[in-house]
């Protein structure tokens, strides 16, 4: 018994580290894994499948809506100033009710209490495009999240479900992406999981998707409970990813298969 | 229980506990099995394994779906991942028990592997509703693989 738990300690201990798992060194972009077209598709603006949802972003950003009347450029007046490296600092901690939001949470924010007009549903093109309009606006930047003060707690929550194994699978995310990046499963290569691409097209879904619709993807694979997209653990989650992902550059929209 | 005098103690010190669980833990879904060395030496059911039903268990991706992570020889199936071993020759390197009990917990012989133990079913965490209770494979399916695996020399 007591060999026992010297090896859950022993198999928990790099879930303490306070450095992320795969050096900086070593951090390699999901879009590296992918073939030659997928990588110039991503590259070429007139050939990103993506672009649409950013086009159609840019059109909802001075669209006015709601009983406020106001668009989003009323109150930011030019987009690329007031939102550029916003996406590379995603999720944070909302100041006024200590919730970690993720950009679509931000978004739907000022929809609600700014605009006055109903939350966009999860995965709906309006969120994907806006969400979509925004992160283009910090391309090229590199990710960097605050894990300190309020921020803390939620990193370290979304961190233990990222090492613990779960559904029938019985499998963490780092089984994948940590221990086996670069390996073939079934006829897919393993990437580092970051999530610095999304919201991406993804060649299967024929669509944009979201980070959270991304991670669900991985959790049926391991047939465990979906997380939705406004569950505080998937952000947790989300803000531990964009930790481990420090210093790749924001690439929404990405494009994957 | 009998353990292999050749293992090294504090790995069968490590096996006990482990088994202990699994015959404790055994419901309806996953019924108890004896672990003996590192095999399981008695079949999980009465009817013997059908070494064809096993190959299409292996390759299918609804059921088994081993090619996740193997390569067999099987010139019908065209992808297969590299994250384990290719499965070609390893009745050669493990007797019927010891690849029973790897197809039934992997976990057993290597706490770290990401190779999912097929039957069974405590331990698990936030499992989807639709599987809940339920080993990956049924008593039957694992004989049926393992039957299939014995054949690959
Ligand atoms: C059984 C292996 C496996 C497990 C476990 C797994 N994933 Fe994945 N994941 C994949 C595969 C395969 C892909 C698609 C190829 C790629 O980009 O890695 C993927 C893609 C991703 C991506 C997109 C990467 C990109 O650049 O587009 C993210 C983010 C991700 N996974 C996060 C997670 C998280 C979080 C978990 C844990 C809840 C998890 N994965 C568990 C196999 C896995
Ligand atoms: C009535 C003015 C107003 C409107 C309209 C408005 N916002 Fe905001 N927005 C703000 C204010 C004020 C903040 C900062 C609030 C805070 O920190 O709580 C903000 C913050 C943001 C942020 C986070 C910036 C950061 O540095 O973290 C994003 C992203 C954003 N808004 C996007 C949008 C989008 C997209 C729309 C349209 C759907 C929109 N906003 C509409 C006033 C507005
Ligand atoms: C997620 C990946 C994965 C899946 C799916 C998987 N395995 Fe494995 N398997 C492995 C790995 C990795 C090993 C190497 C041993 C270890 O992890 O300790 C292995 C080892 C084995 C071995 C021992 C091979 C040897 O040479 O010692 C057998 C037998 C085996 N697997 C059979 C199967 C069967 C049968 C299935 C499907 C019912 C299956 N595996 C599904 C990853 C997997």
């Amino acid at each position: 018994m007591r060999i026992g738990i010297l090896l859950l300690a022993l198999l928990a201990g790099n879930t303490f580290a306070q450095t992320p798992a795969i050096p900086a060194s070593e951090l390699r972009s999901g879009v590296s894994f992918g073939s030659a077209e997928l990588r110039a598709m991503q590259s070429d603006d007139f050939a990103n499948p993506g672009m649409l949802w950013v086009e159609r972003g840019q059109k909802l950003w001075q669209t006015p809506v709601g009983s406020a009347g106001r668009a989003c450029a009323s109150c930011h007046s030019d987009a690329s100033l007031a939102l550029k490296g916003v996406a590379a600092r995603y999720p944070v901690v909302n100041a006024s009710d200590r919730r970690v939001i993720d950009l679509e949470a931000r978004i739907n924010a000022c929809r609600t209490s700014q605009q006055k007009a109903p939350a966009l549903a999860a995965e709906s093109e309006d969120l994907l495009a806006l969400t979509a309009f925004v992160a283009h606006q910090s391309r090229g930047m590199p990710l960097a999240v605050s894990i300190s003060d309020s921020a803390r707690a939620f990193f370290d929550q979304g961190r233990d479900f990222y090492y613990a194994r779960h559904g029938q699978m019985d499998l963490s995310c780092a089984d994948c992406h940590e221990h086996n990046w670069g390996r073939k499963l079934l006829a897919e290569t393993i990437s580092q999981g970051h999530p610095n691409a999304y919201p991406a097209y993804r060649l299967e879904w024929q669509s944009l998707g979201s980070l959270a619709r991304r991670i669900r993807a991985c959790l049926f694979g391991i047939r465990a409970q979906m997380l939705a997209s406004d569950d505080p653990q998937l952000t947790a989650l989300e803000l531990f990813l964009a930790w481990r992902a420090d210093g790749l550059p924001v690439e929404a929209p990405g494009v994957r298969r | 229980m009998a353990v292999a005098p050749s293992l090294r103690p504090a790995l069968a010190v490590a096996m006990v506990a482990l088994t202990m669980e699994a015959c404790l833990a055994a419901d309806a879904q996953s019924s108890a099995y004896r672990v003996e060395g590192d095999g399981i030496v008695s079949p999980l059911t009465s009817s013997a394994g059908d070494p064809a039903r096993g190959r299409a268990l292996m390759a299918g991706r609804d059921a088994a779906n081993c090619v996740l992570c193997h390569s067999i020889p099987d010139p019908a199936i065209r992808d297969a991942g590299d994250i384990g071993p290719a499965l070609l020759g390893v009745a050669n390197r493990l007797t019927v028990p010891q690849l029973r009990l790897r197809v039934v917990d992997m976990r057993q012989v290597n706490p770290r592997s990401i190779m999912p133990s097929y039957y069974r079913t405590e331990g698990l965490v936030l499992v989807a509703q639709a599987y809940q209770g339920k080993p990956i494979l049924t008593a039957q399916q694992v004989e049926d693989v393992v039957a299939y695996l014995s054949t690959l020399r």
